[in-house]
C-alpha cells in the first residue's frame, strides 16, 4: 500500500487485485460474503489481504444484514459481497432494507463477463437494473481501470448525506484483466451535493417558534442516530425543557431514563408519546420522516401543530406532511445552530412556558404507562422476558430485533440509554434481520454484549448463520421469544379477523427443537418456560462467551402488543388494551 | 390534472434514462412524453419530460429526481416563457381526388408532405402539441393510416442557457 492518493504505481495488477486494494484504501476491515463463479477472481487476492477480514456466511441475505448490523452498531460503512445471479439477487432484501433505514452499506457483486451480459448467460441477473430503485446509487463496472473510482465513490455516497446502500457490480473479465492501480485523490460527482449546513434564517425562525409555542415536542427520528447527534439532542432538550419522543428507529438517541423522555410514538407507542405528537402545537421534527406507522391516518395527525422539519434529505420535507419551517441540513449541525439561536433569544429575555403542557403530559404518562398483564395460566410472559433481558444486560448491550411482536416489546420494555444499542428493520420490516444483524454488530463491537431478540418465525428465516457465528468465534446471544406463532399476524387475526388463525401456527413448541438446533450449530442451547427461571437463564447466557447462546423462551401465545393504533386509523383512536381507549382530556 | 414540462440535464452515463423513467413510474407519476439527446456540453444530455400530475405534488418528483446522482439540474418550463416543439409524421389515405384538399390543410399548417404514394401521403408537422392536435383533427376524416409522434423538446426564451450553471452546485434547499 505504498501508493499515495492520485498516484499510480504503474505496477500491473489484475482488476481483482485492484478491487481488494480499493477496499483496503476505503478502510474496509471486514466483509461478509459468499464466493461464486463471477466473483471468484476477487476472492483470490482477498485471501492475501491482511487488512480485510472476510466472514463466510451461509446465505447472501445474511451477508447483507450482517453488513447492516455492523454499520448500525459502529457508524462505519458495512460491506457485503456476492457472486452474480442468485448471489446478487439474494442481496436484494438487505439492500432494500438498508435503503429504507438509511444504512451506509456497500454491496459488491460479480457479474458475468461483459461479452456475455445481456445473453441470459449462466448466473446472469441484471442486478444494477434490479437494484436501481433500492440503492442510493449503483455501478456496473466492465473496465478494470474504473474499479478504484467506482469503489471510492461508492463509499463516499454510502456514508455522506443521507446514508444508504450503494451496489458495485463488476464483470468477471474486468476482474481478470490487467490494470494499474490509482486511488482517486478527489471525488467529483457534479450531480451530488448534499446540503449539511442549515439555512440560518430558518433556524432562527424555528427558535422563535419553540419559545412562542405552548405545546411543543421534539419528534426525534433515526436520522439523529445516523448523524451521531445524541449529544446535541440532549443539550437542546435540556436547554428548552421540551418533551422528547423517539421513534422506533431512534430508540437510544435520547436516554429512556431522562425525565423529559415521553417514550416511543406510533402504532405501538405509549399514550404519552402519541399524545405528545397528536395534541402538540409545534412539532420539532429532527431526522424523522412522518412514516405511516408514526402518523396513523395522515389527515388527522397532529391537526393543531405547526411543523418544523429538519432533514438532510430535501425530498423528505413536505413529502407526507407540509413543513411550515423546512430546514435542510445535517441534523447535528441544525441542532447546534438551533441551540445557539435559542441561547440568543433567551439572553434577550424570551423564555418558553410549557408548564400546562407538562402537567398534561405527566398525567398521560402516569395514567397510561406502557405495561402488560401476566398470563392467567401461569405461562411465561414475553414482555417480562424482554424486560428482564434489558435490565440484566445493562445499558451497553446491543439489541438486534427481528420483526413483529418481539420487536415492539424490544422497543417498549428494554430501556435504552445510548445510541446504536437498538438495531432493527424499521422501514422494510424484514423478518430474519436479527441473527445476521447481531452477528454483524458483534463483529463491529466485539467488546459489547450483543443479543438478537428474535421470534420463532423470524429465527427460522436466517438461523443458519449461527454456524457462521460459532466457526468465526462471534459469540452472539439469541433470546428466542417462542410463541409458536407468527405472533403479530396472529394478533391482527385476533383483532380484525374474528380469531380465524389462518396459517399463523408454526408449531414451534414442538418442532424444531431449538435447543437441539442450537447444539447442532455448536451453540449453547437453553430453554426457559417459567418466570422463576428467567433471571438465572439470562445470567447464565451472559456468563458464556466462548460460543453463541440460544435461549428458547417458551412464552404465552396470546400476549398482544399494546397500546395500538390500528392501521389506517387516527392516532386519536389509540387503544391501551382491547376496547380500552384512553381519555385525553381528564380533569385539569 | 395538471401538465408540466421538465427539462432535466443529466450526465451521459449508461442507465441514466432507466433511472429517470423508472423513478417517475415508481413514485406514481405518469410520463406523457419524453425526449432525450445530447447538448452543447460534452457528456451532458438533456431530457424533456412532459408529466401529468394528479394528486401528488410535482415538487415530490423533482426532489426525488434531484437525488439521482447522475441528474445535474432540473428546470420546469412553462409555456409562456419557453418554446416547445414536437414533430409528428402522419400517413393519411389520399387518392387522387382527395390529395389536393389534403395539401391545402398541409399548407395552412405550414406542414410538409415528405412522401407521396398512389393511395397515401405522409405529412411532417412540427409545432407544439396544440398545433399537432389541430392538424390531426382536420386529417382524421381522410383516414389516418399511421401516426408517429416524438416527445416534446423545449427551450426557455431569452439569452440564458440551462447548462450555464449546471455544473455548479445546485441549490437543493426545500
Amino acid at each position: 500500500m505504498s501508493t499515495s492518493p492520485g498516484q499510480s504505481s504503474g505496477e500491473q495488477i489484475t482488476g481483482a487485485q485492484s478491487l481488494i486494494r480499493s477496499m483496503e484504501h476505503a478502510g474496509v476491515d471486514v466483509v461478509f460474503g459468499i464466493p461464486g463463479g463471477a466473483i471468484l477472481p476477487a476472492y483470490d487476492p482477498l485471501m492475501d489481504s491482511t487488512k480485510v477480514r472476510h466472514i463466510l456466511v451461509r446465505h447472501e441475505q445474511a451477508a447483507g444484514h450482517a453488513a447492516e448490523g455492523y454499520a448500525a452498531a459502529t457508524g462505519r460503512v458495512g460491506v457485503c459481497m456476492a457472486t452474480s445471479g442468485p448471489g446478487a439477487t439474494n442481496l436484494v432484501t438487505p439492500i432494500a432494507d438498508a435503503h429504507m433505514d438509511s444504512v451506509p452499506m456497500v454491496a459488491i457483486t460479480g457479474q458475468v463477463p461483459s461479452s456475455a451480459i445481456g445473453t441470459d448467460a449462466f448466473q446472469e441477473a441484471d442486478i444494477r437494473g434490479i437494484t436501481m430503485p433500492i440503492t442510493k446509487h449503483n455501478y456496473l463496472v466492465t473496465n478494470p481501470d474504473e474499479i478504484p473510482r467506482a469503489i471510492a465513490e461508492a463509499f463516499y455516497l454510502a456514508s455522506s448525506g443521507r446514508p444508504g446502500p450503494v451496489l458495485v457490480d463488476v464483470s468477471k473479465d474486468a476482474l481478470q484483466a490487467m490494470t494499474t492501480f490509482e486511488w482517486p485523490s478527489d471525488i467529483s460527482l457534479p450531480g451530488y451535493h448534499p446540503v449539511t449546513k442549515p439555512h440560518s434564517k430558518q433556524v432562527r425562525e424555528a427558535a422563535r417558534l419553540i419559545l412562542e409555542s405552548s405545546r411543543p415536542v421534539l419528534y426525534v427520528g433515526g436520522g439523529v442516530i445516523r448523524a451521531n447527534a445524541s449529544a446535541q439532542l440532549r443539550e437542546l432538550a435540556e436547554l428548552t425543557g421540551l418533551p422528547v419522543v423517539t421513534t422506533l428507529m431512534a430508540r437510544g438517541a435520547f436516554p429512556d431514563s431522562h425525565p423529559q423522555h415521553m417514550g416511543m410514538p406510533g402504532m405501538h407507542g405509549s399514550v404519552g408519546a402519541v399524545g405528545a405528537l397528536q395534541k402538540s402545537d409545534l412539532l420539532v421534527t429532527l431526522g424523522a420522516r412522518f412514516d405511516d406507522r408514526v402518523t396513523g391516518k395522515l389527515s388527522t395527525f397532529a391537526p393543531g401543530a405547526t411543523v418544523i422539519h429538519a432533514d438532510i434529505d430535501p425530498a423528505e420535507i413536505g413529502k407526507n406532511r407540509h413543513a411550515d419551517v423546512p430546514i435542510v441540513g445535517d441534523v447535528g449541525e441544525v441542532m447546534t445552530e438551533l441551540i445557539a439561536a435559542l441561547r440568543e433569544e433567551m439572553a434577550a429575555g424570551r423564555q418558553g412556558d410549557y408548564e400546562a403542557w407538562w402537567a398534561q403530559l405527566n398525567r398521560w404518562r402516569d395514567t397510561y404507562p406502557v405495561g402488560y398483564d401476566l398470563p392467567d395460566d401461569g405461562s411465561l410472559s414475553p414482555q417480562y422476558v424482554i424486560e428482564r433481558l434489558g435490565a440484566l444486560s445493562g445499558p451497553d448491550a446491543i439489541m438486534a430485533a427481528g420483526v413483529g411482536q418481539h420487536q415492539m416489546w424490544g422497543a417498549q420494555f428494554v430501556k435504552y440509554e445510548k445510541p446504536r444499542t437498538w438495531l432493527n428493520s424499521g422501514g422494510l420490516g424484514t423478518m430474519g434481520y436479527a441473527v445476521p444483524a447481531a452477528m454483524g454488530a458483534k463483529v463491529g463491537m466485539p467488546g459489547s454484549v450483543v443479543w438478537a431478540i428474535d421470534g420463532d418465525g423470524c429465527f427460522q428465516m436466517t438461523n443458519q448463520e449461527l454456524v457462521t457465528c460459532t466457526i468465526n468465534e462471534i459469540p452472539i446471544k439469541v433470546a428466542l421469544i417462542n410463541n409458536s406463532s407468527l405472533g403479530m399476524v396472529r394478533q391482527w387475526q385476533t383483532l380484525f379477523y374474528n380469531e380465524r388463525y389462518s396459517e399463523t401456527d408454526l408449531h414451534s413448541h414442538r418442532l424444531p427443537d431449538f435447543v437441539k438446533l442450537a447444539d447442532a450449530y455448536g451453540c449453547y442451547g437453553l430453554r426457559c418456560e417459567t418466570h422463576e427461571e428467567v433471571d438465572s437463564v439470562i445470567e447464565k447466557a451472559l456468563s458464556i462467551n466462548d460460543a453463541p447462546v440460544v435461549i428458547d423462551f417458551v412464552v404465552h401465545r396470546d400476549a398482544m402488543v399494546w397500546p395500538m393504533v390500528a392501521a389506517g386509523t387516527s392516532n386519536d383512536d389509540i387503544l391501551v388494551a382491547r376496547e380500552m381507549a384512553p381519555s385525553w382530556d381528564s380533569e385539569e | 390534472m395538471s401538465r408540466h414540462t421538465l427539462s432535466v440535464l443529466v450526465e451521459d452515463k449508461p442507465g441514466v434514462l432507466a433511472r429517470v423513467a423508472s423513478l417517475f413510474s415508481r413514485r406514481g407519476f405518469n410520463i406523457e412524453s419524453l425526449a432525450v439527446g445530447p447538448t452543447e456540453v460534452p457528456e451532458v444530455s438533456r431530457m424533456t419530460i412532459v408529466v401529468n400530475v394528479t394528486g401528488l405534488p410535482l415538487e415530490q418528483v423533482t426532489k426525488q429526481l434531484n437525488k439521482l446522482v447522475n441528474v445535474l439540474k432540473i428546470v420546469e418550463l412553462d409555456e409562456a416563457t419557453s418554446v416547445q416543439r414536437a414533430i409528428a409524421l402522419v400517413k393519411v389515405k389520399a387518392d387522387a381526388g382527395q390529395r389536393s384538399s389534403i395539401l391545402e390543410v398541409v399548407q395552412l399548417f405550414r406542414a410538409k408532405v415528405v412522401d407521396v404514394a398512389l393511395d397515401a401521403v405522409t405529412i411532417e408537422v412540427t409545432g407544439d402539441d396544440e398545433k399537432v392536435e389541430a392538424l390531426l383533427r382536420l386529417l382524421e376524416p381522410y383516414g389516418i393510416k399511421e401516426l408517429v409522434r416524438s416527445g416534446v423538446i423545449a427551450a426557455s426564451r431569452g439569452g440564458r442557457s440551462m447548462s450555464d450553471r449546471a455544473l455548479r452546485p445546485i441549490d437543493r434547499t426545500a
